[in-house]
């Protein structure tokens, strides 16, 4: 299969959408070269660097019958524009009684790793989590967010596609036939016996080297790869827990009431999981610190495969007191 | 340097010409009436208990949301405030659906979801009350691009006051809106205050259609109580506005007679002198003795307009009142559409 870089996957998924459907137009501060070429600067709008404005525009388009999809590029710049995203177009359509639909695609690079210090790296996904109304996902590989983007554009929400910043030129195959990806449902990326690794995005990758390395040493690790945040699917995520008896959580984000919290929650509130579980859930997150620039400390602050080695150690050597009586 | 009362260039309408003909001069009578009598029923009926939350209401302001209104098409959109119902009223919302909106019931416009502060009817191009301040300049800005889009000389409208004025969105929509010539009216209702907070002790200037100037669009002030003017100034910025001219900016001078919302022992800081002032300049009363002098309406025509609007406002809360309310599972739908 041929293989595309995270980026050009994405570039491909608009493309052919916006190919697809006239209604279809892109705004951000920086035009994407191929989409600006193919189809010129009324559907492939430079705004002004106004997220503010570009996103309260994209609502009252797709309120009159359009599907825009408005690039915020990095996550950090539209923190500006959290009216329009928490007040307006979260609440929009449920607020008016769902008269009418509001199709956005909203799109934010996310992640650290690029010694660009706090402003740009940040993770703040839950953040969205925590307002109803908006859909997310955060994809790990080029095949996924091709699939996931194309699910998102043909959505008649409001969907943000979290992207992560470290991924963005890692190639994967993505194959050339037409194919979308359901919001809501996770991939198993390795199947496995002992331990549950439920990580996102980089640490997807990361997850993997580290299940690689543990099976030398005869250990099992399942890796679950959630891929949309809202809404989870809880029943992979819970199956797979029922499964191994153990839980570790790895996210690029901070832990506090973070996406990690989610799922430990996921794994712990329902009985039937509960029950399986054999050791404490184990979150293998960031440091809740704004990410620093120096490489020494910013790979100090981040998790990686060593971490989440030593998180899979420590969740198979700990027992449930019940158990161990 | 700029004299701050007349800076800029900018046209103050003066002249009332109405130029329209006698129909439809009544009709706006009719439907500033209508946007009083209504608010007067809210306003008993929130105090009574039957309405809930926080009513906000139009009155005094009625002929700015009849004067621009009256300038558009059925197919044109506008945007409103969190003092929405005048604007609901003269883009030609149905008074059942939102009196029940008001009264909380399954058969208003937002199923009993949004209340005063959310009345939409995206039907008639009402695109929504908006309970934040400036929150909705970008929305409708979004309307303005769609109607751009679409190709078909529509326009739309954002109506905003003058504490938006000094937000974000007004400054970064105008900028894009004029980048773009996008269809657009941005119609300020100046009522002199934010809330509590007097427009003189927050403005660097006294008329905001001044700031139209640093945009290169038009910038017009009107008085915002005399409905023919203000119609006047928004059939100019309609034309401009379809003959791909791109946004104007219209400031109506205009004042609300009532508190901030109609909640119980909120504070008023203003002067009643200044209250009672500006009701000596009522925009119906105006209306009134225009349409009396040009002969176009007498007594008896009069008191059967006002049976007839009280009539309709009964039945709207008889609507309103026999309606059910939503059920509580209702609470966990239209979160997302399908």
């Amino acid at each position: 299969m041929r293989e595309l870089t995270y980026n050009e996957a994405a570039v491909e998924a608009v493309a052919e959408e916006m190919r697809r459907d006239p209604k279809i137009f892109y705004m951000s501060t920086d035009p994407i070269g191929p989409l600006l070429k193919e189809f010129g600067s009324e559907r492939v709008r430079a705004t002004p660097i106004t997220e503010a404005a570009f996103t309260g525009i994209a609502i009252g388009a797709a309120g009159c019958g359009f599907r825009p999809i408005a690039d915020w590029r990095q996550v950090t710049f539209c923190f500006v524009a959290m009216d329009q995203i928490v007040n307006q177009a979260a609440k929009i359509h449920y607020m008016f009684g769902g008269q009418v639909t509001f199709p956005i695609l909203f799109r934010a690079s996310v992640g650290g790793g690029g010694q660009v210090a706090a402003q740009h790296s940040q993770s703040p996904y839950s953040m969205f989590m925590n307002v109803a109304g908006l859909k997310m996902f955060l994809a790990s590989t080029p095949h996924d967010i091709k699939g996931l983007l194309k699910t998102a554009i043909r959505d008649n929400n409001p969907v943000i596609s979290f992207e992560s910043s470290r991924l963005l030129t890692r190639k994967g195959p993505v194959p050339e036939d037409d194919y979308s990806i359901p919001l809501g449902k996770a991939d198993v990326k390795r199947e496995g016996s002992d331990v549950t690794v439920v990580a996102l995005a980089w640490l997807v990758h990361e997850a993997l080297a580290a299940a690689e390395q543990l099976a030398q040493e005869g250990i099992s690790v399942e890796i679950v790869d959630p891929r949309t945040l809202v809404p989870l699917d809880r029943q992979t995520i819970r199956r797979s827990v029922q499964k191994t008896g153990r839980l570790v959580i790895a996210d690029e984000a901070g832990p506090t009431a973070g996406f990690s919290a989610e799922v430990a929650a996921v794994a712990t509130e329902d009985p039937a999981t509960f029950a399986r579980l054999k050791a404490p859930v184990k979150r293998v997150c960031a440091l809740q610190v704004p990410i620093p620039y120096s490489p020494v400390l910013e790979n100090h602050v981040f998790p990686d495969r060593k971490r989440i080695v030593e998180g899979i150690r420590e969740v198979l050597r700990e027992r449930r007191a019940a158990d161990a009586a | 340097m700029a004299n701050p009362e007349q800076p800029l260039g900018i046209t103050r309408i003066m002249s009332l010409s109405p130029n329209l003909p006698p129909d439809k001069q009544r009709e706006m009578l009719r439907q500033m009436l209508t946007i009083r009598r209504f608010e007067e029923r809210a306003s008993a009926d929130y105090l009574a208990g039957k309405i809930y939350g926080v009513v906000h209401c139009y009155i005094g302001e009625e002929a700015v949301a009849v004067g621009v209104c009256s300038a558009l098409d059925r197919g044109d959109r506008i945007i409103s405030t969190h003092r929405g119902h005048g604007h609901c009223i003269a883009k030609g919302a149905d008074l059942n659906r939102m009196m029940a909106e008001l009264y909380g019931r399954q058969t208003g416009y937002c199923k009993g979801k949004g209340g005063s502060m959310h009345i939409a009817d995206f039907g008639i191009g009402m695109l929504g009350a908006n309970g934040i301040v400036a929150g909705g300049i970008a929305i409708v800005t979004g309307a303005g691009l769609a109607a751009q889009m679409e190709g078909k000389g529509g326009v739309a409208v954002s109506f905003f006051g003058d504490g938006a004025s000094n937000a974000g969105p007004f400054h970064e929509c105008l900028n894009i809106a004029a980048t773009w010539k996008l269809p657009m009216l941005y119609v300020c209702e100046n009522n002199m205050y934010a809330a509590q907070t007097s427009a003189a002790s927050t403005h660097a200037l006294s008329d905001v259609a001044a700031r139209a100037a640093g945009y290169g669009i038009p910038g017009v002030v009107v008085d915002g109580n005399d409905v023919f003017a203000v119609h006047q100034a928004a059939n100019a910025a309609v034309d401009h506005a379809r003959s791909g001219g791109g946004p104007s900016l219209i400031e109506c001078k205009t004042y609300r007679w009532r508190a901030h919302t109609e909640r119980k022992g909120q504070p008023d800081l203003r002067e009643v002198g200044e209250i009672e002032a500006w009701k000596r300049k009522d925009p119906i009363a105006l209306l009134e003795r225009q349409l009396r002098d040009q002969g176009e309406i007498d007594d008896a025509g009069l008191q059967t307009m006002e049976r007839e609007i009280v009539a309709t406002l009964e039945a709207a809360v008889a609507f309103a009142e026999a309606s059910p309310f939503p059920s509580p599972e209702q609470a966990t739908d239209d979160v997302f559409a399908v």
